[in-house]
């Protein structure tokens, strides 16, 4: 029997075009014996084009065109092609060890990358008590924002006293910017089951429930397919391996509300209630799901549990800082060439994460800041691009690591105009049950947006700075108790920003409309009419071969004036 | 208008039906209203109000839930819901211009449906596809780097389906 010796594997997130070429190819050539050809769901972060990654070579072809397809199957076939991308051969896989790897809807594909190995391994040769000091041993720490160590909090979970206890998936990914819990239970869902089941056994507990964003409908899909498949083999369900430990696992759909991934919030949520946090203490841990010991954590953290089992917990002790061990999947995204999921080491810095896996700032233009941990979490300038990413280092500036949103911002950006949009958004998810939170907050936008429309004035610094305290103090869930972040670090960092704004009425990147104005240079202006035949409020006035000139008073700042010219006569001021 | 009582008049039986296969009803209120936009495809005060009996909770809190998360329409939808993503890579990406452009084109606040019902718009938070922003999806399908300029083309697409005409 033909054997097969190489692989090419295929990102057709993008399309197909490239992966039916490339089968065309392998049949024309009469390979179809000895190379393989598989669709993934991409390698990590997306430049321009098709990506398609030979194995076992490893090499990495970027930009490919169906054309492309008759070279790279005959290099393939004899064991060559490609060249190694630093955008993807810098990550350091374990969270996604699987993802784009696998069929996620394959049960064998899983568990021949050695899965529901550490789940039968913890079952038979470890006690619950040894299962939890691995855990802590490993150091990890929760990924879904705030950093608590992981195996602390089964171990108070596994301490409680109850006849029934629960295990919850945190998979409500609401930062606007993250994507990386999806990319998981879409591309690797047995993974975070396996962790679940390893956890229900660590805390004596029998049942789990995967609390999901109803946004993610292909999630749902692969975590009930993968839970059908897990129960059929005896993997999850009663007697699981014959061990006499019992685990089923179900999922409850989530409705829409960012604070719902506070695990409090969530807890009512599951409960069919208005997502509101509760008072803690009691911690989930001692009264969580009808008020029965409960643990939560997120998806990425449980997707890094079986291979602290598989590889032992000082080989993920071994990656990452002092503090912060592993590693940590960002979502990169903004104004960057390389865009998508990464995960590196702990402590690996920002420049190295922007410059040498992100490619640099589209079109060349000048980095800024780059927001870490999204409305939770802070603008970070370019002068602290060598700060190593860990929990300690991102407070220590302002930020938090948060679920690993990463959104670079260039020169064009505003810095007051980010922090309002944060805002907005808190605002608008805010659940109203603290009043520094509901009315707090409200009063910081409303002065943000009189800044940005050059009516601010010069007391709203200190205003915005105080009541900014005051929220973080105040508030009870994590959601108010960070709010107020975007505001007071770019406050910080670019004070400047907010100075012009509110005392030249000026915005130095140009992305406040209502302080721009649009002029036109007499000298340039030959009277061609173009513009004003293009302006859609008509207020551009001027005869033909004639000096045009822009009405202030009507002038929507649309920018068509300034975008027809063809003499380069009308500028932005 | 009797032929929408029928209609709404079965399609609660559809929900009644449903609910009577949950093993519990403790805690399913959220459950339920998902299944009852699934089928009726927006939560009037109506359904409300017979979820609320079935349950045996009272409407006030029903109304609570149904406000307190964004997933659930208290107005129709249109036929084709354009749904504008602002996430913070969609945002820093020119977000804000689609919209705008969706807004004056279809003469509609967000939120809102055109007139005729073929139309509605919202903006959501992160679809999680930020390699592609700006993000739009329309009834799930999703647009990636959007201009402003193919704001005109996706809504012609959709009229073009319908057989309809611009207005």
């Amino acid at each position: 029997m033909a054997k097969i010796t190489s692989n090419i594997l295929v990102d057709v997130s993008g399309g197909k075009d490239v992966y039916n070429a490339l089968a065309k190819a392998v049949s024309a050539a009469g390979l179809g014996k000895s190379v393989q050809v598989a669709a993934v769901d991409g390698f990590g972060v997306k430049a321009e084009g098709a990506v398609v990654k030979v194995l076992p070579s490893g090499g990495y072809y970027t930009g490919v065109a169906p054309e492309d397809a008759d070279r790279i199957v005959q290099a393939a076939a004899s064991g060559e092609g490609g060249s190694p991308v630093p955008a993807y051969t810098t990550n350091v896989r374990v969270a996604l060890k699987n993802v784009g790897y696998i069929d996620p809807a394959s049960i064998d594909d899983y568990i021949a990358t050695r899965g529901y190995e550490a789940l039968g391994g913890c079952l038979t040769n470890n006690t619950p008590q040894d299962v939890i000091a691995a855990v802590k041993a490993s150091g990890l720490r929760g990924r879904g924002g705030a950093g608590f160590p992981t195996g602390l909090k089964w171990e108070f979970a596994g301490k409680s006293a109850g006849d029934k206890k629960y295990v919850i998936c945190n998979a409500d990914e609401g930062d606007p910017g993250a994507f990386m819990d999806r990319s998981v239970l879409e591309g690797d869902p047995h993974a975070v089951l396996e962790a679940m089941a390893i956890c229900g056994y660590a805390i004596g507990a029998d049942e789990g429930v995967i609390y999901c964003r109803a946004e993610y409908p292909l999630a749902v899909a692969r975590l009930e397919n993968a839970i059908n498949q897990a129960e059929a083999l005896g993997l999850l369900g009663d007697n699981i391996l014959g061990t006499g430990f019992s685990f089923k696992i179900s999922i409850n759909l989530g409705a829409g509300a960012f604070v719902c991934g506070e695990e409090t919030a969530l807890i009512n949520s599951i409960e069919g209630q208005r997502g509101e946090p509760r008072l803690k203490p009691p911690f989930p841990a001692a009264a969580g799901l009808w008020m029965k010991p409960s643990n939560v954590n997120n998806v990425e953290t449980y997707a890094c549990v079986r291979h602290i089992f598989l590889n032992g917990p000082e080989w993920f002790a071994g990656i990452g800082t002092e503090k912060s061990k592993g590693t940590k999947v960002f979502a990169l995204a903004g104004k960057i060439n390389n865009v998508g999921l990464i995960e590196v080491p702990m402590g690996t810095t920002l420049r190295e994460i922007i410059y040498d896996i992100g490619g640099g700032i589209r079109g060349g233009k000048q980095f800024k800041a780059i927001q870490t941990g999204g409305p939770s979490g802070g603008c970070i300038p370019a002068s602290l691009l060598d700060l190593p990413i860990d929990y300690e280092s991102l407070a220590s500036v302002g930020s938090m690591m948060g679920s690993g949103g990463l959104i670079v911002m260039d020169e064009d950006d505003c810095m007051v105009n980010i922090a309002r949009y944060y805002l907005d958004f808190t605002v608008e998810e805010s659940c109203g049950k603290c009043t520094p939170c509901r009315i707090g907050n409200m009063r910081l936008l409303e002065m943000l947006e009189e800044i940005t429309s050059g009516k601010g004035k010069p007391e709203y610094i200190n205003e915005l700075r105080e009541l900014g305290e005051v929220i973080k103090d105040a508030s009870l869930c994590g959601l108010g108790q960070t709010a107020p972040n975007p505001v007071l670090s770019t406050m910080h960092y670019f004070m400047d920003e907010y100075e012009a704004h509110i005392r030249d009425h000026k915005c130095p990147a140009g992305a406040c409309s209502a302080l721009l104005k649009y002029v036109i240079d007499p000298e340039k202006c030959t009277g061609c009419t173009l513009c004003a035949r293009n302006c859609p409020v008509d207020c551009i006035a001027g005869e033909r071969r004639k000096t045009h000139v822009i009405d202030q008073e009507r002038c929507i700042k649309c920018g068509t004036c300034m975008a027809k010219c063809r003499f380069g006569a009308i500028s932005r001021v | 208008m009797p032929v929408a009582d029928t209609d709404m008049a079965a399609k609660l039986a559809e929900l009644d039906a449903y609910i009577d296969s949950l093993p519990t009803k403790e805690g399913k209120l959220i459950t339920v209203l998902h299944k009852a936009q699934d089928i009726i495809g927006y939560l009037p005060f109506d359904a409300q109000h017979h979820i609320a009996r079935r349950l045996g909770v009272p409407s006030s809190k029903v109304y609570g839930v149904v406000t307190f998360y964004s997933f659930f329409n208290i107005k129709p939808k249109g036929k084709y819901k354009i749904a504008c993503c602002m996430g913070t890579a969609c945002f820093v990406r020119g977000a804000q211009a689609i919209v705008d452009e969706f807004k004056k084109r279809l003469s509609v606040e967000t939120g809102e449906a055109t007139k005729d019902m073929l139309f509605s718009l919202d903006t959501i938070r992160c679809v999680g596809a930020c390699g592609l922003a700006p993000v739009i999806s329309v009834n799930g399908k999703i647009y990636g780097r959007v201009a402003p300029d193919d704001v005109n083309k996706i809504i012609e697409e959709y009229m073009a389906k319908d057989g309809g005409s611009v207005g």
